[in-house]
């Protein structure tokens, strides 16, 4: 019995140690982000390597989700007779939630992996030692640039899901089942404001990006110098990485409708 | 010293004079490479003083640190080159980062490098495409660039064929006779050792030993005699000890992150 | 990685479709209004506002030509409404500004009604004539109350909210 009492208040005290190691990665990164040089080069390798390799993924995600917010929607609001509303429905669900969320959750498990496992190989390879004795800062040089690719693509590949995923549900809601586009396009825009859903959305996203690239580029910079290490990392990074998001969709969610 | 629960030395002293090949000899496990990473700033001893070139680097703050390593050129024993860079790039980038030489004289100081390890064809060769014996050399010629005044050789020898082997130990002995660089040299190769050290530290459980190579070898102590004498005195030892994991990744478990 | 022109092309098409994405999605979809402030800011008092919330609509003849920017208590307990109108309108001092609702259960916005009077109002006047909104469920109470009252029905109209009662039996 005492044993798990103490086992436990162990796992207590560990959970507040890392983050509070997290914290102060965080301080160190921001830290690096303002000091010269800028590495203007590494970030758009970053920006390329996050973003513009996660198009395929998002994009046809965004479709597909699209798509069956379509169908779903339709099947149910064909009930109450209320069908006129599917882009209204369609559009709320994606920009409010599913949008920023699924967004968040494939680029965790895409983008926020490989920066893991990129960073975690690093550093059992030493390369990040060899940086130090080359007196060059590691978390300046590598991490920075991956965490503020992170942030900056997360509400661009979000626009991108809400967007493919308007027309995904423009294709089912009009093509298939034989809404007006008319009546499709102006549900959508009378339900949706800027301010409330919009802008919401965004912030999500960049929230989401910052939770992702801390943990991302923390877990492969603390990883084990070992290939289990590494794998560890990356997994923990998916594992963690989700859940936060999740965690935290509600939080800003339950904020910003106040 | 001691890695989390795991203590590594407890009171050691020991002394590497300026401008002479000090080889660091032991078993695997025995610390030997933490020396190295002591003597970097790579890993904070719990107390203690380490002096390099008069100056004590224990608790030194790291941007501090970065000043004393321009002194300093490491050796790694797997190279720790930025794989994502070409060989070329890679001795190029402290030089970028550091200095305000045009590309021409950095360019001009790289195959001067690269010349003195005999590879001079070879920058534009990424990491990955390298041999064993390259990449030593490549990590070698790295080491060298910012012409340190203390080398530090993680286990240049290992993995090496005989040929190599031979190479790499008349480049470092070169080079110390050619720029007086005080050199330590983790090694378990034992003939080179003999050949080239001016001085040895054998690291054993129930202590270590300081001398001059021929001293150790006939020395009262049955058990370093016996070490000294462990490996038959021929070339063809190019089998890695196999207690050694490679890189030694084991014995740098939870070193002190920075 | 070794930066090439290509992959820099690719970096830039990305975030000029993301950003292109964003702006779709703000203009289009959300309906943000990228011009400025009309110019013309004109405030109303209503004893009742409904739930108006900032930004709802200023309306003319069922053409938007404003928004709400803030709602206040004023030192005699009414709400002050400020809005901001575009600044080519010439608004008689006459006008009446009604709160309503869009549908039977929308959001509140104003619409205001032109009056005759040949003097305009200018930025930081006031609308003197004002009709609070209709809550539903005062409506509804009255109209129950009046019943068990024995009058039939009570409406609810004209500034100030006074009723008129019919008695009869």
């Amino acid at each position: 019995m005492r044993r798990a009492i103490e086992d436990l208040g162990f796992l207590a005290l560990r959970f507040a140690d890392d983050l509070g190691k997290l914290a102060l990665f965080t301080l160190r990164i921001l830290a690096a982000r303002f000091t010269p040089p800028l590495r203007c080069g590494a970030f758009v390798t970053e920006l390329f390597k996050l973003g513009v390799l996660s198009l395929i993924i998002i994009c046809v995600s965004g479709m597909a989700v699209g798509m069956v917010l379509g169908l779903q929607g339709y099947n149910t609001l064909v009930r109450f007779g209320a069908e006129q509303s599917l882009g209204a429905v369609v559009g709320l669900s994606l920009i409010r939630e599913l949008g920023p969320v699924l967004t968040a959750l494939l680029a965790t498990g895409r983008a926020g992996s490989a920066t893991a496992a990129e960073i975690g190989s690093m550093v059992a390879t030493e390369q990040l030692d060899g940086l130090r004795m080359m007196s060059i800062n590691p978390v300046h040089l590598v991490v920075t640039p991956k965490a503020s690719a992170m942030i900056a693509v997360m509400p661009l590949l979000s626009a991108l899901f809400i967007v493919c995923g308007l027309f995904g549900g423009y294709a089912v809601g009009v093509g298939l089942m034989g809404l007006d586009g008319g009546t499709y396009m102006s549900s959508l825009q009378s339900a949706v404001d800027f301010h409330d859903d919009v802008l919401g959305s965004l912030l999500k996203a960049l929230i989401f990006g910052v939770l992702i690239g801390l943990i991302s580029t923390y877990r492969g910079y603390t990883s084990a110098p070992t290939s289990e290490g590494v794998s560890a990392a990356t997994t923990s990074t998916v594992v963690i990485g989700s859940v936060s998001v999740l965690i935290f969709d509600y939080f800003i969610t339950a904020l910003w409708g106040v | 010293m001691a890695f989390g629960s795991r203590v590594v030395f407890d009171s050691l002293s020991c002394g590497f004079p300026r401008g002479k090949i000090s080889v660091i000899l032991g078993g695997s496990g025995s610390g030997k490479s933490t020396i190295l990473r002591l003597v970097g700033g790579l890993v904070q001893p719990r107390s203690g003083v380490i002096l390099v070139e008069g100056q004590d680097i224990v608790g030194l703050a790291e941007r501090r640190m970065y000043e004393v390593r321009r002194k300093l050129g490491m050796m790694f024993q797997g190279g720790a080159l930025l794989d994502s860079l070409t060989v070329f790039d890679n001795l190029a980038f402290p030089l970028r980062e550091h200095t305000r030489l045009t590309e021409t004289e950095i360019a001009a100081e790289v195959q001067n490098r690269l010349d003195a390890v005999g590879m001079s064809n070879v920058g534009d060769l990424l990491p990955g495409q390298l041999s064993g014996g390259m990449l030593k050399r490549a990590a070698l010629a790295r080491a060298i660039i910012r012409k340190p005044s203390i080398l530090l050789c993680d286990e240049p020898f290992s993995g090496l064929d005989p040929a190599s082997t031979k190479r790499i130990e008349r480049l470092l002995v070169r080079m110390n006779r050619d720029s007086s660089v005080t050199m330590l040299v983790v090694s378990h190769h034992i003939p080179s050792t003999m050949r080239m050290a001016d001085r040895v530290l054998l690291l054993l459980p129930q202590g270590a030993v300081e001398g001059q190579p021929q001293e150790l070898r006939a020395h009262a102590d049955p058990r370093v005699t016996a070490f000294m004498n462990e490996d038959p005195d021929l070339d063809a030892e190019s089998l890695e000890d196999p207690d050694e994991p490679p890189a030694g990744k084991a014995v740098r478990a939870r070193g002190g992150m920075r | 990685m070794t930066r090439s022109p290509l992959r820099d092309l690719l970096v830039g098409l990305f975030v000029l479709v993301g950003l292109c994405a964003i702006a779709y999605l703000s203009f289009s979809v959300g309906g943000l209004s990228y011009s400025g402030p009309g110019g013309l800011t004109i405030y109303a008092a209503f004893d009742q506002t409904g739930g108006l919330k900032p930004r709802a609509p200023v309306v003319i003849s069922g053409v938007k030509v404003g928004q709400v920017t803030s709602i206040a208590l004023d030192p005699s307990f009414r709400a002050r409404v400020a809005m901001d109108l575009d600044g080519r309108l010439k608004l008689p001092t006459d006008t009446t500004a009604s709160i309503v609702t869009a549908g039977i259960l929308g959001d509140r916005y104003v619409s205001l009604q032109l009056g005759g009077d040949d003097k305009v109002l200018a930025s930081g006047d006031s609308i003197t004539f004002t009709e609070s909104a209709i809550i539903l469920e005062s409506l509804i109470g009255k109209f129950m109350y009046g019943r068990t009252g024995g009058s039939t029905g009570g409406e609810n109209g004209g500034s100030g909210g006074d009723e008129a009662q019919k008695k009869g039996s």
